[in-house]
Protein backbone atom coordinates (compact mmCIF):
# COMPACT_ATOMS: atom_id res chain seq x y z
CA UNK A 1 0.00 0.00 0.00
CA UNK A 2 1.32 3.42 -0.83
CA UNK A 3 2.20 5.41 2.22
CA UNK A 4 0.70 8.76 3.12
CA UNK A 5 2.02 11.67 1.12
CA UNK A 6 2.01 9.71 -2.12
CA UNK A 7 -0.20 11.55 -4.55
CA UNK A 8 -3.21 10.06 -6.25
CA UNK A 9 -2.56 10.44 -9.95
CA UNK A 10 -5.71 8.93 -11.35
CA UNK A 11 -9.05 8.36 -9.69
CA UNK A 12 -12.12 6.71 -11.17
CA UNK A 13 -15.27 7.12 -9.12
CA UNK A 14 -18.41 5.23 -10.05
CA UNK A 15 -17.43 5.21 -13.71
CA UNK A 16 -20.11 3.95 -16.09
CA UNK A 17 -19.79 3.51 -19.83
CA UNK A 18 -22.46 2.28 -22.20
CA UNK A 19 -22.55 1.36 -25.87
CA UNK A 20 -26.07 2.40 -26.71
CA UNK A 21 -28.26 0.24 -24.52
CA UNK A 22 -25.40 -2.09 -23.55
CA UNK A 23 -23.87 -1.13 -20.24
CA UNK A 24 -20.28 -2.29 -20.47
CA UNK A 25 -18.87 -0.61 -17.34
CA UNK A 26 -21.27 -0.34 -14.42
CA UNK A 27 -19.63 1.75 -11.74
CA UNK A 28 -15.90 1.30 -11.43
CA UNK A 29 -13.83 2.80 -8.62
CA UNK A 30 -10.12 2.70 -9.18
CA UNK A 31 -7.13 4.61 -7.93
CA UNK A 32 -3.59 4.87 -9.13
CA UNK A 33 -0.83 6.63 -7.23
CA UNK A 34 2.04 8.49 -8.85
CA UNK A 35 4.83 6.14 -9.84
CA UNK A 36 2.74 3.05 -9.39
CA UNK A 37 2.13 0.14 -11.70
CA UNK A 38 -1.37 -1.22 -11.36
CA UNK A 39 -2.97 -3.99 -13.33
CA UNK A 40 -6.55 -4.61 -14.28
CA UNK A 41 -7.41 -8.22 -14.98
CA UNK A 42 -10.62 -9.98 -15.85
CA UNK A 43 -12.26 -12.31 -18.31
CA UNK A 44 -13.14 -11.48 -21.91
CA UNK A 45 -15.86 -8.90 -22.09
CA UNK A 46 -15.41 -7.76 -18.48
CA UNK A 47 -15.05 -4.14 -19.60
CA UNK A 48 -11.29 -3.60 -19.28
CA UNK A 49 -10.77 -2.08 -22.71
CA UNK A 50 -13.83 0.07 -22.25
CA UNK A 51 -12.42 1.38 -18.98
CA UNK A 52 -9.05 2.25 -20.54
CA UNK A 53 -10.71 3.98 -23.47
CA UNK A 54 -12.82 6.01 -21.09
CA UNK A 55 -9.66 7.12 -19.27
CA UNK A 56 -7.94 8.01 -22.54
CA UNK A 57 -11.02 9.93 -23.61
CA UNK A 58 -12.13 8.04 -26.69
CA UNK A 59 -15.38 6.93 -25.03
CA UNK A 60 -17.78 9.20 -23.12
CA UNK A 61 -18.91 8.37 -19.59
CA UNK A 62 -22.55 7.76 -18.90
CA UNK A 63 -21.96 8.19 -15.18
CA UNK A 64 -19.29 8.79 -12.56
CA UNK A 65 -16.11 10.76 -12.97
CA UNK A 66 -12.45 10.44 -13.80
CA UNK A 67 -9.92 12.80 -12.35
CA UNK A 68 -6.24 13.07 -13.10
CA UNK A 69 -3.98 15.22 -10.96
CA UNK A 70 -7.13 16.42 -9.19
CA UNK A 71 -8.53 17.66 -12.50
CA UNK A 72 -11.90 16.36 -13.69
CA UNK A 73 -11.36 14.98 -17.19
CA UNK A 74 -15.02 15.03 -18.23
CA UNK A 75 -14.73 17.94 -20.62
CA UNK A 76 -11.30 17.08 -21.93
CA UNK A 77 -11.21 15.36 -25.35
CA UNK A 78 -8.73 12.56 -26.02
CA UNK A 79 -6.23 14.73 -27.86
CA UNK A 80 -5.97 17.05 -24.89
CA UNK A 81 -5.64 14.25 -22.39
CA UNK A 82 -2.47 13.20 -24.18
CA UNK A 83 -1.13 16.70 -23.59
CA UNK A 84 -1.78 16.18 -19.88
CA UNK A 85 0.41 13.09 -20.05
CA UNK A 86 -2.07 10.24 -20.48
CA UNK A 87 -1.07 7.90 -23.31
CA UNK A 88 -2.90 4.75 -24.36
CA UNK A 89 -1.40 1.83 -26.24
CA UNK A 90 -4.70 0.54 -27.58
CA UNK A 91 -5.94 -3.00 -27.83
CA UNK A 92 -4.85 -4.38 -31.19
CA UNK A 93 -1.97 -1.87 -31.22
CA UNK A 94 -3.53 0.74 -33.49
CA UNK A 95 -0.54 1.07 -35.76
CA UNK A 96 -0.96 3.37 -38.77
CA UNK A 97 -0.37 0.59 -41.26
CA UNK A 98 0.04 2.85 -44.28
CA UNK A 99 2.62 5.06 -42.63
CA UNK A 100 6.24 4.05 -42.24
CA UNK A 101 7.64 2.99 -38.88
CA UNK A 102 9.37 6.34 -38.57
CA UNK A 103 6.18 8.23 -39.40
CA UNK A 104 4.36 6.24 -36.74
CA UNK A 105 6.97 7.25 -34.19
CA UNK A 106 6.74 10.86 -35.31
CA UNK A 107 2.99 10.69 -34.78
CA UNK A 108 3.78 9.66 -31.23
CA UNK A 109 5.73 12.89 -30.85
CA UNK A 110 3.05 14.92 -32.64
CA UNK A 111 2.33 17.20 -29.69
CA UNK A 112 5.97 18.01 -29.01
CA UNK A 113 7.84 21.02 -30.26
CA UNK A 114 11.25 20.21 -28.75
CA UNK A 115 13.00 18.65 -31.75
CA UNK A 116 16.13 17.87 -29.71
CA UNK A 117 14.18 16.17 -26.96
CA UNK A 118 12.28 14.12 -29.53
CA UNK A 119 15.53 13.08 -31.20
CA UNK A 120 16.94 12.00 -27.84
CA UNK A 121 13.79 10.06 -26.94
CA UNK A 122 13.79 8.50 -30.38
CA UNK A 123 17.35 7.29 -29.78
CA UNK A 124 16.31 5.82 -26.41
CA UNK A 125 13.41 3.99 -28.03
CA UNK A 126 15.81 2.56 -30.61
CA UNK A 127 18.09 1.46 -27.78
CA UNK A 128 15.26 -0.39 -26.10
CA UNK A 129 13.76 -1.67 -29.33
CA UNK A 130 16.52 -2.25 -31.88
CA UNK A 131 14.13 -4.23 -34.08
CA UNK A 132 12.14 -1.06 -34.65
CA UNK A 133 15.28 0.85 -35.56
CA UNK A 134 16.16 -1.67 -38.25
CA UNK A 135 12.75 -1.25 -39.84
CA UNK A 136 12.51 2.51 -39.69
CA UNK A 137 11.60 3.08 -43.33
CA UNK A 138 9.38 0.07 -43.74
CA UNK A 139 5.62 0.52 -44.09
CA UNK A 140 4.32 -0.33 -40.63
CA UNK A 141 1.59 -2.65 -41.91
CA UNK A 142 4.31 -5.09 -42.96
CA UNK A 143 5.70 -5.51 -39.42
CA UNK A 144 5.11 -8.72 -37.48
CA UNK A 145 2.66 -8.68 -34.59
CA UNK A 146 5.43 -8.43 -32.01
CA UNK A 147 7.16 -5.63 -33.88
CA UNK A 148 3.88 -3.76 -34.15
CA UNK A 149 3.37 -4.05 -30.41
CA UNK A 150 6.86 -2.70 -29.80
CA UNK A 151 6.23 0.10 -32.25
CA UNK A 152 2.96 0.94 -30.48
CA UNK A 153 4.76 1.15 -27.14
CA UNK A 154 7.67 3.13 -28.55
CA UNK A 155 5.23 5.50 -30.22
CA UNK A 156 3.37 6.06 -26.97
CA UNK A 157 6.63 6.75 -25.13
CA UNK A 158 7.53 9.48 -27.61
CA UNK A 159 4.78 11.65 -26.20
CA UNK A 160 6.65 11.52 -22.84
CA UNK A 161 3.64 10.23 -20.93
CA UNK A 162 3.30 10.39 -17.17
CA UNK A 163 0.59 7.77 -17.17
CA UNK A 164 0.86 4.92 -19.64
CA UNK A 165 -2.24 2.81 -20.28
CA UNK A 166 -1.41 -0.55 -21.82
CA UNK A 167 -4.20 -2.72 -23.22
CA UNK A 168 -3.10 -6.36 -23.43
CA UNK A 169 0.38 -5.83 -24.79
CA UNK A 170 1.04 -9.57 -24.68
CA UNK A 171 -1.94 -10.50 -26.82
CA UNK A 172 -1.12 -13.08 -29.45
CA UNK A 173 2.63 -12.91 -28.96
CA UNK A 174 5.22 -15.62 -28.39
CA UNK A 175 6.60 -15.92 -24.81
CA UNK A 176 10.01 -14.53 -25.78
CA UNK A 177 8.45 -11.43 -27.29
CA UNK A 178 6.19 -11.01 -24.28
CA UNK A 179 9.26 -11.17 -22.05
CA UNK A 180 10.96 -8.49 -24.11
CA UNK A 181 7.91 -6.26 -23.95
CA UNK A 182 7.65 -6.61 -20.18
CA UNK A 183 11.33 -5.74 -19.88
CA UNK A 184 10.61 -2.53 -21.71
CA UNK A 185 7.56 -1.81 -19.57
CA UNK A 186 9.64 -2.42 -16.47
CA UNK A 187 12.33 0.02 -17.55
CA UNK A 188 9.74 2.64 -18.46
CA UNK A 189 8.32 2.29 -15.00
CA UNK A 190 11.74 2.69 -13.42
CA UNK A 191 11.92 6.05 -15.13
CA UNK A 192 8.96 7.11 -13.05
CA UNK A 193 6.12 6.65 -15.50
CA UNK A 194 2.95 5.37 -13.84
CA UNK A 195 1.38 2.41 -15.57
CA UNK A 196 -2.10 0.95 -15.75
CA UNK A 197 -1.84 -2.43 -17.39
CA UNK A 198 -4.72 -4.51 -18.69
CA UNK A 199 -3.81 -8.15 -19.12
CA UNK A 200 -5.37 -11.53 -19.80
CA UNK A 201 -2.15 -13.05 -18.62
CA UNK A 202 -2.91 -12.47 -14.93
CA UNK A 203 0.11 -14.32 -13.63
CA UNK A 204 2.47 -12.11 -15.51
CA UNK A 205 0.57 -8.93 -14.72
CA UNK A 206 0.30 -9.57 -11.00
CA UNK A 207 3.95 -10.45 -10.81
CA UNK A 208 4.97 -7.08 -12.21
CA UNK A 209 2.30 -4.83 -10.74
CA UNK A 210 2.23 -3.51 -7.21
CA UNK A 211 -1.50 -3.64 -7.05
CA UNK A 212 -4.26 -5.17 -9.06
CA UNK A 213 -7.97 -4.91 -9.68
CA UNK A 214 -10.11 -7.80 -10.82
CA UNK A 215 -12.97 -6.88 -13.08
CA UNK A 216 -16.03 -8.93 -13.88
CA UNK A 217 -19.11 -7.96 -15.91
CA UNK A 218 -18.39 -4.26 -15.73
CA UNK A 219 -17.59 -4.14 -12.01
CA UNK A 220 -14.52 -4.36 -9.82
CA UNK A 221 -14.86 -7.58 -7.82
CA UNK A 222 -11.59 -7.57 -5.96
CA UNK A 223 -8.54 -5.48 -5.46
CA UNK A 224 -5.32 -5.78 -3.54
CA UNK A 225 -1.58 -6.03 -3.81
CA UNK A 226 -0.18 -8.22 -6.53
CA UNK A 227 0.93 -10.76 -3.97
CA UNK A 228 -2.46 -10.88 -2.26
CA UNK A 229 -4.31 -11.40 -5.48
CA UNK A 230 -1.88 -14.05 -6.63
CA UNK A 231 -2.54 -15.89 -3.39
CA UNK A 232 -6.30 -15.45 -3.49
CA UNK A 233 -7.98 -18.80 -4.23
CA UNK A 234 -10.83 -17.23 -6.19
CA UNK A 235 -8.39 -15.38 -8.42
CA UNK A 236 -6.28 -18.47 -8.86
CA UNK A 237 -9.34 -20.43 -9.87
CA UNK A 238 -10.78 -17.87 -12.24
CA UNK A 239 -7.74 -16.32 -13.87
CA UNK A 240 -4.71 -18.45 -13.22
CA UNK A 241 -6.17 -21.61 -14.62
CA UNK A 242 -6.19 -23.61 -11.40
CA UNK A 243 -8.95 -25.90 -10.26
CA UNK A 244 -10.42 -24.72 -6.98
CA UNK B 1 -0.35 14.09 -86.27
CA UNK B 2 -0.82 17.77 -85.46
CA UNK B 3 -4.45 17.10 -84.61
CA UNK B 4 -3.49 14.42 -82.14
CA UNK B 5 -0.86 16.66 -80.57
CA UNK B 6 -3.41 19.46 -80.43
CA UNK B 7 -5.92 17.23 -78.71
CA UNK B 8 -3.36 16.05 -76.21
CA UNK B 9 -2.63 19.66 -75.33
CA UNK B 10 -6.32 20.46 -74.96
CA UNK B 11 -6.70 17.35 -72.86
CA UNK B 12 -3.89 18.41 -70.56
CA UNK B 13 -5.55 21.76 -70.00
CA UNK B 14 -8.96 20.36 -69.09
CA UNK B 15 -7.37 17.44 -67.30
CA UNK B 16 -5.40 19.75 -65.00
CA UNK B 17 -8.61 21.43 -63.92
CA UNK B 18 -10.27 18.06 -63.32
CA UNK B 19 -7.23 16.93 -61.37
CA UNK B 20 -7.34 19.94 -59.05
CA UNK B 21 -11.01 19.41 -58.33
CA UNK B 22 -10.60 15.64 -58.05
CA UNK B 23 -8.03 16.17 -55.29
CA UNK B 24 -10.73 17.77 -53.17
CA UNK B 25 -13.08 14.83 -53.66
CA UNK B 26 -10.40 12.31 -52.93
CA UNK B 27 -9.01 14.02 -49.82
CA UNK B 28 -12.42 14.28 -48.22
CA UNK B 29 -13.23 10.72 -49.16
CA UNK B 30 -9.91 9.53 -47.79
CA UNK B 31 -10.51 11.08 -44.41
CA UNK B 32 -14.29 10.69 -44.00
CA UNK B 33 -15.42 8.12 -46.53
CA UNK B 34 -17.77 10.82 -47.76
CA UNK B 35 -18.39 11.76 -51.36
CA UNK B 36 -18.89 15.48 -51.13
CA UNK B 37 -21.14 16.09 -54.08
CA UNK B 38 -21.23 19.77 -53.25
CA UNK B 39 -17.56 20.12 -54.18
CA UNK B 40 -18.37 21.17 -57.76
CA UNK B 41 -20.41 24.04 -56.32
CA UNK B 42 -17.31 25.29 -54.55
CA UNK B 43 -15.66 25.67 -57.94
CA UNK B 44 -18.66 27.68 -59.12
CA UNK B 45 -18.53 29.95 -56.10
CA UNK B 46 -14.83 30.47 -56.74
CA UNK B 47 -15.48 31.58 -60.29
CA UNK B 48 -18.43 33.82 -59.46
CA UNK B 49 -16.91 35.49 -56.42
CA UNK B 50 -13.78 36.19 -58.47
CA UNK B 51 -16.01 37.61 -61.19
CA UNK B 52 -17.76 39.95 -58.78
CA UNK B 53 -14.43 41.11 -57.38
CA UNK B 54 -12.92 41.72 -60.78
CA UNK B 55 -15.99 43.50 -62.15
CA UNK B 56 -16.25 45.81 -59.17
CA UNK B 57 -12.55 46.61 -59.36
CA UNK B 58 -12.86 47.40 -63.05
CA UNK B 59 -15.82 49.61 -62.15
CA UNK B 60 -13.76 51.75 -59.77
CA UNK B 61 -10.35 51.55 -61.40
CA UNK B 62 -10.62 50.60 -65.05
CA UNK B 63 -6.87 50.95 -65.62
CA UNK B 64 -5.64 48.24 -63.28
CA UNK B 65 -3.35 45.74 -64.98
CA UNK B 66 -5.12 42.47 -65.84
CA UNK B 67 -2.81 40.29 -63.79
CA UNK B 68 -3.49 42.40 -60.71
CA UNK B 69 -7.22 42.04 -61.29
CA UNK B 70 -6.85 38.31 -61.62
CA UNK B 71 -4.80 38.15 -58.44
CA UNK B 72 -7.45 40.17 -56.62
CA UNK B 73 -10.13 37.82 -57.93
CA UNK B 74 -8.22 34.82 -56.60
CA UNK B 75 -7.51 36.57 -53.34
CA UNK B 76 -11.24 36.86 -52.73
CA UNK B 77 -12.31 33.57 -54.33
CA UNK B 78 -9.94 31.38 -52.32
CA UNK B 79 -10.95 32.51 -48.82
CA UNK B 80 -14.61 32.63 -49.87
CA UNK B 81 -14.50 29.02 -50.99
CA UNK B 82 -12.56 28.00 -47.91
CA UNK B 83 -15.23 29.57 -45.73
CA UNK B 84 -18.03 27.87 -47.64
CA UNK B 85 -16.32 24.49 -47.29
CA UNK B 86 -15.59 25.10 -43.63
CA UNK B 87 -19.24 25.91 -42.93
CA UNK B 88 -20.44 22.99 -44.99
CA UNK B 89 -18.38 20.58 -42.90
CA UNK B 90 -19.17 22.25 -39.62
CA UNK B 91 -22.92 22.66 -40.12
CA UNK B 92 -23.87 19.72 -42.29
CA UNK B 93 -21.38 16.89 -42.34
CA UNK B 94 -19.89 16.90 -38.86
CA UNK B 95 -23.05 15.88 -37.10
CA UNK B 96 -23.45 13.00 -39.56
CA UNK B 97 -20.16 11.34 -38.77
CA UNK B 98 -20.79 7.75 -37.92
CA UNK B 99 -24.27 7.91 -39.40
CA UNK B 100 -25.18 5.28 -42.02
CA UNK B 101 -23.53 6.14 -45.33
CA UNK B 102 -26.69 7.14 -47.12
CA UNK B 103 -27.37 10.06 -44.77
CA UNK B 104 -24.23 12.08 -45.54
CA UNK B 105 -24.53 11.24 -49.22
CA UNK B 106 -28.04 12.64 -49.44
CA UNK B 107 -26.97 15.59 -47.35
CA UNK B 108 -24.15 16.28 -49.79
CA UNK B 109 -26.63 16.39 -52.64
CA UNK B 110 -28.78 18.70 -50.55
CA UNK B 111 -25.84 21.00 -49.84
CA UNK B 112 -25.11 21.06 -53.55
CA UNK B 113 -28.67 22.20 -54.37
CA UNK B 114 -28.58 24.71 -51.57
CA UNK B 115 -25.36 26.30 -52.80
CA UNK B 116 -26.62 26.42 -56.38
CA UNK B 117 -29.82 28.08 -55.28
CA UNK B 118 -27.99 30.58 -53.12
CA UNK B 119 -25.68 31.34 -56.03
CA UNK B 120 -28.69 31.83 -58.28
CA UNK B 121 -30.11 34.32 -55.81
CA UNK B 122 -26.83 36.21 -55.53
CA UNK B 123 -25.67 36.09 -59.15
CA UNK B 124 -28.90 35.55 -61.06
CA UNK B 125 -29.78 32.92 -63.63
CA UNK B 126 -27.93 34.47 -66.52
CA UNK B 127 -24.62 33.54 -67.97
CA UNK B 128 -21.95 36.09 -67.17
CA UNK B 129 -19.03 36.96 -69.35
CA UNK B 130 -15.90 36.21 -67.41
CA UNK B 131 -13.17 38.72 -68.29
CA UNK B 132 -10.34 36.98 -70.05
CA UNK B 133 -7.50 38.63 -68.22
CA UNK B 134 -4.88 36.30 -69.60
CA UNK B 135 -4.80 36.26 -73.36
CA UNK B 136 -6.76 33.54 -75.10
CA UNK B 137 -5.18 34.35 -78.42
CA UNK B 138 -3.57 31.09 -79.50
CA UNK B 139 0.15 30.90 -80.01
CA UNK B 140 1.52 28.46 -82.48
CA UNK B 141 4.60 26.82 -80.98
CA UNK B 142 4.54 24.12 -83.67
CA UNK B 143 2.94 24.49 -87.07
CA UNK B 144 -0.71 23.61 -86.80
CA UNK B 145 -0.68 23.23 -82.99
CA UNK B 146 -2.23 26.03 -80.96
CA UNK B 147 -2.08 26.88 -77.30
CA UNK B 148 -3.08 30.12 -75.64
CA UNK B 149 -1.33 31.86 -72.75
CA UNK B 150 -4.31 31.14 -70.51
CA UNK B 151 -4.03 27.45 -71.29
CA UNK B 152 -0.32 27.48 -70.57
CA UNK B 153 -1.03 29.20 -67.25
CA UNK B 154 -3.65 26.61 -66.36
CA UNK B 155 -1.21 23.78 -66.87
CA UNK B 156 1.58 25.52 -64.95
CA UNK B 157 -0.52 26.72 -62.03
CA UNK B 158 -2.17 23.31 -61.66
CA UNK B 159 1.16 21.54 -61.69
CA UNK B 160 2.50 23.92 -59.08
CA UNK B 161 -0.51 23.53 -56.81
CA UNK B 162 -0.48 19.77 -57.10
CA UNK B 163 3.20 19.70 -56.26
CA UNK B 164 2.57 21.91 -53.24
CA UNK B 165 -0.29 19.74 -52.02
CA UNK B 166 1.63 16.49 -52.43
CA UNK B 167 4.56 18.01 -50.57
CA UNK B 168 2.29 19.15 -47.78
CA UNK B 169 0.65 15.76 -47.42
CA UNK B 170 3.77 13.64 -47.71
CA UNK B 171 6.47 15.78 -46.19
CA UNK B 172 5.04 17.82 -43.35
CA UNK B 173 3.87 17.18 -39.81
CA UNK B 174 0.41 18.37 -40.74
CA UNK B 175 0.28 16.09 -43.76
CA UNK B 176 1.36 13.17 -41.60
CA UNK B 177 -1.47 13.95 -39.22
CA UNK B 178 -3.87 14.05 -42.17
CA UNK B 179 -2.73 10.64 -43.35
CA UNK B 180 -2.86 9.21 -39.85
CA UNK B 181 -6.37 10.59 -39.36
CA UNK B 182 -7.45 9.16 -42.71
CA UNK B 183 -6.36 5.76 -41.50
CA UNK B 184 -7.80 5.87 -38.00
CA UNK B 185 -9.55 8.80 -36.33
CA UNK B 186 -9.50 7.27 -32.90
CA UNK B 187 -5.83 6.41 -32.82
CA UNK B 188 -4.96 9.78 -34.35
CA UNK B 189 -6.75 11.45 -31.46
CA UNK B 190 -4.70 9.30 -29.08
CA UNK B 191 -1.61 10.87 -30.68
CA UNK B 192 -2.87 14.30 -29.71
CA UNK B 193 -4.34 15.12 -33.11
CA UNK B 194 -7.41 17.31 -33.02
CA UNK B 195 -9.32 15.23 -35.53
CA UNK B 196 -12.06 17.80 -36.06
CA UNK B 197 -9.48 20.39 -37.00
CA UNK B 198 -7.73 18.05 -39.42
CA UNK B 199 -11.03 17.21 -41.12
CA UNK B 200 -11.98 20.88 -41.38
CA UNK B 201 -8.57 21.59 -42.80
CA UNK B 202 -9.00 18.87 -45.40
CA UNK B 203 -12.23 20.45 -46.60
CA UNK B 204 -10.68 23.90 -46.64
CA UNK B 205 -7.60 22.79 -48.59
CA UNK B 206 -9.74 21.04 -51.19
CA UNK B 207 -11.86 24.17 -51.46
CA UNK B 208 -8.82 26.37 -52.08
CA UNK B 209 -7.84 24.15 -55.00
CA UNK B 210 -11.41 24.21 -56.32
CA UNK B 211 -11.47 28.01 -56.10
CA UNK B 212 -8.40 28.26 -58.29
CA UNK B 213 -9.84 25.64 -60.63
CA UNK B 214 -13.05 27.65 -60.90
CA UNK B 215 -11.23 30.82 -61.83
CA UNK B 216 -9.13 28.97 -64.40
CA UNK B 217 -12.15 27.22 -65.84
CA UNK B 218 -14.07 30.47 -66.22
CA UNK B 219 -11.02 32.25 -67.64
CA UNK B 220 -10.57 29.58 -70.24
CA UNK B 221 -14.17 29.52 -71.45
CA UNK B 222 -14.96 33.18 -70.74
CA UNK B 223 -18.22 32.29 -69.03
CA UNK B 224 -19.50 31.90 -65.48
CA UNK B 225 -22.91 30.77 -64.31
CA UNK B 226 -24.57 29.52 -61.13
CA UNK B 227 -24.81 25.98 -62.49
CA UNK B 228 -21.32 25.85 -63.97
CA UNK B 229 -19.99 23.65 -61.16
CA UNK B 230 -22.12 20.65 -61.95
CA UNK B 231 -20.35 19.24 -65.00
CA UNK B 232 -16.74 19.77 -63.90
CA UNK B 233 -17.73 18.49 -60.47
CA UNK B 234 -19.09 15.30 -61.93
CA UNK B 235 -16.10 14.93 -64.22
CA UNK B 236 -13.69 15.46 -61.35
CA UNK B 237 -15.56 12.91 -59.28
CA UNK B 238 -15.20 10.51 -62.21
CA UNK B 239 -11.51 11.32 -62.33
CA UNK B 240 -11.14 10.59 -58.61
CA UNK B 241 -12.91 7.25 -58.99
CA UNK B 242 -10.88 6.46 -62.10
CA UNK B 243 -7.65 7.06 -60.23
CA UNK B 244 -8.80 5.22 -57.13
CA UNK B 245 -10.77 7.36 -54.73
CA UNK B 246 -8.90 8.24 -51.57
CA UNK B 247 -5.59 8.24 -53.40
CA UNK B 248 -3.97 11.61 -54.18
CA UNK B 249 -1.77 10.43 -57.02
CA UNK B 250 -4.79 8.62 -58.39
CA UNK B 251 -6.89 11.79 -58.45
CA UNK B 252 -4.22 13.63 -60.40
CA UNK B 253 -3.67 10.76 -62.80
CA UNK B 254 -7.41 10.26 -63.18
CA UNK B 255 -7.94 13.94 -63.97
CA UNK B 256 -5.27 14.02 -66.63
CA UNK B 257 -6.35 10.70 -68.17
CA UNK B 258 -9.97 11.80 -68.27
CA UNK B 259 -9.03 15.12 -69.85
CA UNK B 260 -6.96 13.33 -72.48
CA UNK B 261 -9.61 10.73 -73.25
CA UNK B 262 -12.23 13.43 -73.61
CA UNK B 263 -10.15 15.66 -75.84
CA UNK B 264 -8.76 12.92 -78.03
CA UNK B 265 -12.12 11.18 -78.07
CA UNK B 266 -13.88 14.36 -79.10
CA UNK B 267 -11.55 14.57 -82.08
CA UNK B 268 -12.40 11.12 -83.29
CA UNK B 269 -15.94 10.57 -82.08
CA UNK B 270 -17.39 11.24 -85.54
CA UNK B 271 -15.17 8.60 -87.07
CA UNK B 272 -15.93 6.10 -84.29
CA UNK B 273 -19.66 6.48 -84.68
CA UNK B 274 -19.69 6.87 -88.48
CA UNK B 275 -20.87 10.45 -88.13
CA UNK B 276 -23.69 9.64 -85.77
CA UNK B 277 -22.24 11.65 -82.85
CA UNK B 278 -20.12 14.77 -83.12
CA UNK B 279 -17.69 16.40 -80.74
CA UNK B 280 -20.43 18.10 -78.75
CA UNK B 281 -21.09 14.67 -77.27
CA UNK B 282 -17.68 14.53 -75.65
CA UNK B 283 -19.18 14.43 -72.14
CA UNK B 284 -20.19 10.87 -72.94
CA UNK B 285 -16.63 9.70 -72.37
CA UNK B 286 -16.57 10.63 -68.71
CA UNK B 287 -19.69 8.63 -68.00
CA UNK B 288 -18.66 5.65 -70.06
CA UNK B 289 -15.40 5.64 -68.11
CA UNK B 290 -17.18 6.03 -64.79
CA UNK B 291 -19.44 3.11 -65.60
CA UNK B 292 -16.61 0.95 -66.85
CA UNK B 293 -14.40 1.64 -63.85
CA UNK B 294 -17.18 0.93 -61.40
CA UNK B 295 -17.95 -2.34 -63.14
CA UNK B 296 -14.51 -3.65 -63.98
CA UNK B 297 -12.11 -1.99 -61.56
CA UNK B 298 -13.96 -0.34 -58.71
CA UNK B 299 -10.67 0.33 -56.94
CA UNK B 300 -9.56 2.55 -59.83
CA UNK B 301 -6.14 2.76 -61.45
CA UNK B 302 -4.07 3.26 -58.30
CA UNK B 303 -6.50 2.37 -55.55
CA UNK B 304 -6.26 -0.53 -53.20
CA UNK B 305 -8.90 -1.60 -50.68
CA UNK B 306 -11.62 0.94 -51.16
CA UNK B 307 -14.56 -1.20 -50.25
CA UNK B 308 -13.41 -1.70 -46.67
CA UNK B 309 -13.53 1.98 -45.83
CA UNK B 310 -16.65 2.84 -43.90
N1 LIG C 1 -18.24 -1.01 -29.78
C1 LIG C 1 -19.03 -1.76 -28.98
N2 LIG C 1 -20.36 -1.81 -29.17
C2 LIG C 1 -21.15 -2.54 -28.37
N3 LIG C 1 -20.70 -3.27 -27.36
C3 LIG C 1 -19.40 -3.27 -27.11
C4 LIG C 1 -18.48 -2.53 -27.91
N4 LIG C 1 -17.24 -2.71 -27.44
C5 LIG C 1 -17.37 -3.53 -26.39
N5 LIG C 1 -18.66 -3.87 -26.20
C6 LIG C 1 -19.18 -4.75 -25.13
O1 LIG C 1 -18.79 -4.21 -23.88
C7 LIG C 1 -18.37 -5.25 -23.02
C8 LIG C 1 -16.96 -4.95 -22.52
O2 LIG C 1 -16.06 -5.02 -23.59
P1 LIG C 1 -14.53 -4.73 -23.43
O3 LIG C 1 -13.93 -4.71 -24.78
O4 LIG C 1 -14.33 -3.54 -22.59
O5 LIG C 1 -14.05 -6.02 -22.64
P2 LIG C 1 -12.59 -6.48 -22.26
O6 LIG C 1 -12.59 -6.69 -20.80
O7 LIG C 1 -11.57 -5.56 -22.81
O8 LIG C 1 -12.50 -7.87 -23.00
P3 LIG C 1 -11.26 -8.59 -23.70
O9 LIG C 1 -10.46 -9.22 -22.63
O10 LIG C 1 -11.90 -9.61 -24.58
O11 LIG C 1 -10.51 -7.56 -24.47
C9 LIG C 1 -18.48 -6.53 -23.80
O12 LIG C 1 -19.68 -7.15 -23.43
C10 LIG C 1 -18.56 -6.10 -25.23
O13 LIG C 1 -19.36 -6.98 -25.98
MG1 LIG D 1 -10.11 -5.73 -24.18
Amino acid sequence: MPSDGVKTLLRLAGVQVAYGAIEAVKGVDLELFAGEMVCLIGANGAGKTTTLNAIAGTLPLSGGSISYHEEDLARLPAHKRLRRGIALVPEGRGIFTRLTVEENLRMGAYIRKDADGVAADMARVFDMLPRIHERLHQVAGTLSGGEQQMLAIGRALLSRPRLLLLDEPSMGLAPLVVEKIFEVVQSVRQEGVSILLVEQNANLALEFAQRGYVMESGRIMLSGSGRELLANPAVRAAYLGEAS
Amino acid sequence: METLLQQILNGLVVGSVYALVALGYTMVYGILGLINFAHGEVLMIGALSALTTISSLIGVAPDLPPLLLLAAGLLVAIPTCMTVAFLMERLAYRRLRGAPRLAPLITAIGVSFLLQTLAMIVWGRNYHTFPQLISTTPLQPIDGVFISPVQISIILVSALLMFALVTLVNRTRLGRAMRATAENHRVASLMGVDVNRIIALTFVLGAALAAVAGVMFASNYGIAHYAMGFMPGLKAFTAAVLGGIGNLAGAMLGGIVLGLVEAVGAGYIEDFTFGFLNSSYQDIFAFVILGAVLIFRPTGLLGERVSDRA
